[in-house]
């Protein structure tokens, strides 16, 4: 069905569902006897990852794993090639060593467009994450996870028409809050946004949603899904809130704010969580939250991501 | 050519209770029976075939769809295909297991089939049972129970049309 996949702006409603759909039928894989399929027997997945990222990385592994993939992982953390030429010689010998598949994280936001668009690679790219751009698996297992818990055994087919999402956090360094923009939107639900102003991005007058700074006039719409957003300190380079008491305080998912919330709202979490920070521990561990059902639900939607790139003939689609 | 029928509509229903019987009596326990069908055409023979069985037992039998997309060994040949959705409602290991597909032709959809239901326990007994037999088997696999073998060339194409599915019950070559 398709030859990459590198963002989830180009996925269409249709696309998004029909993928879902797979993810649904890869679950239900996992809940047999024996859960590995012979779906990806003599393919090769090669992680190609720049940067730390303990939970995607385990979470691909698995997947392909559970698809009798066989699995090379390459840390390139810590390059001191320059960006564009160090991709490039990685390319070039997973290339010499086979790979038919290439799940990229970096640093730098394009990466895997880079790299599918390159040429040297016939590798089927998956974007695992590049820069501040985007993150098309969480965010589809983002909406699986809403599909799932709104619809249970009939969540097949359907999109997420009249669902509302509110985003919290730092949505300016959020590759998981793009790639949630573009997907639920496509799905047909409808996103807000909420930020400190140094953390909402200028460019956002173009994006399909609501913005706004202020948490407690956005949680008191009721909406069907909270989405909080970890603080990213690794990527700020200088101050965008005073102190983490003042955000915990504005921006942060406290007990007190959940109380509030009407009992169907989900909160959810990409992980990993700062407890205290953005979210409060109790919050995090309460029956609304999603958080586990995540990470879970993150296994069977990259099986369906793996094996929509990889199983059938490349390039035939 | 225009396709030709080969089956009418009642022949088709004929050979769902004449297959209904030759699988009952041939189950060693039918309380153990469980008929799952191959998506999407086998899926839908399976639950006519079960009620027909279900009459002759005197008792419910078990019915569900085994969808085996994820076992075939042809899938590098062409774009990614779309899975289906397996719902067996019954445990499967012990069971009497009656695999149903609309066409039997190379034999490498069954073969696909018999690896799904190895991941899903372990059943006593697996039987097969097919509408139509039209040959060219590439894989020591027979049938159990057939609607009608229709030996055809391997370019003639062979159609099954279900009521659930097409509007009407007919078998057609062209």
């Amino acid at each position: 069905m398709s030859e990459h996949l590198l963002s989830t702006r180009g996925l269409g409603r249709e696309g998004a569902v029909a993928l879902l759909d797979i993810a649904e039928d890869m679950a239900d894989t996992q809940q047999r006897q024996v859960k590995k399929l012979p779906t990806l027997r003599g393919t090769t997945v090669v992680n190609l990852f720049f940067e730390d990222s303990t939970r995607t990385r385990i979470s691909f592994e698995a997947a392909a794993k559970r698809l009798s993939a066989d699995v090379i992982t390459f840390s390139a953390k810590g390059s001191s090639v320059s960006k564009g030429e160090s991709l490039q010689d990685t390319a070039q010998t997973l290339q010499a060593m086979g790979a038919d598949g290439i799940v990229i994280r970096h640093p730098a936001s394009g990466a895997a467009e880079v790299l599918a668009s390159s040429g040297w690679t016939r590798a089927g790219v998956v974007n695992a994450g590049d820069g501040t751009h985007e993150h098309p698996t969480q965010a589809l297992l983002d909406a699986f996870t809403i599909r799932k818990r709104l619809h249970g055994d009939t969540s097949r087919g359907r999109d997420l028409d009249g669902v509302s999402v509110v985003v919290v956090g730092d949505v300016l360094h959020s590759r998981v809050a793009r790639s949630n923009v573009w997907l639920l939107t496509g799905l047909g639900a409808s996103v807000r946004l909420v930020a400190p102003p140094t953390l909402l991005p200028g460019a956002i007058g173009g994006w399909p949603v609501e913005a706004g700074i202020d948490l407690d006039s956005a949680l008191a719409t009721g909406p069907d899904v909270v989405m909080m957003l970890r603080v990213q300190r690794e990527r700020m380079s200088e101050a965008f809130f005073p102190s983490s008491r003042e955000y915990a305080a504005l921006y942060g998912l406290s007990a007190a704010r959940a109380a509030r919330l009407p009992d169907r709202t989900l909160v959810m979490h990409p992980g990993p969580m700062n407890r205290g920070l953005e979210i409060a521990g109790e919050v995090a561990d309460s029956p609304r939250s999603t958080v586990l059902e995540q990470v879970q639900n993150g296994i069977a939607v990259r099986m369906a991501v793996l094996y929509d790139v990889l199983a059938g003939r490349r390039g035939a689609a | 050519m225009p396709p030709r029928t080969l089956l009418q509509a009642d022949d088709v229903r004929r050979a769902i209770v004449r297959m209904a019987h030759e699988l009952v009596e041939t189950a060693p326990d039918a309380a153990r029976l469980l008929v799952l069908g191959i998506p999407t055409r086998g899926a839908v023979l399976a639950r006519r075939l079960a009620a027909a069985m279900s009459d002759v037992v005197g008792a419910p039998v078990a019915v569900g769809t085994l969808d085996v997309t994820l076992y075939r060994d042809d899938l590098g040949s062409q774009p990614t295909r779309p899975t289906g959705r397996t719902d067996v409602p019954a445990d499967v290991d012990g069971a009497v297991v009656v695999l149903v597909d609309d066409v039997l032709f190379s034999g490498r959809t069954v073969r696909a089939a018999l690896d799904a239901l190895t991941a899903l326990g372990r059943p006593a007994i697996v039987r097969l049972a097919v509408l139509v037999d039209r040959g060219h088997r590439e894989l020591p696999i027979r049938p159990d129970s057939v609607g009608r073998n229709l030996p055809s060339a391997k370019t003639e194409r062979i159609r099954v049309q279900l009521t659930e599915i097409d509007g009407t019950d007919a078998v057609t070559i062209e």
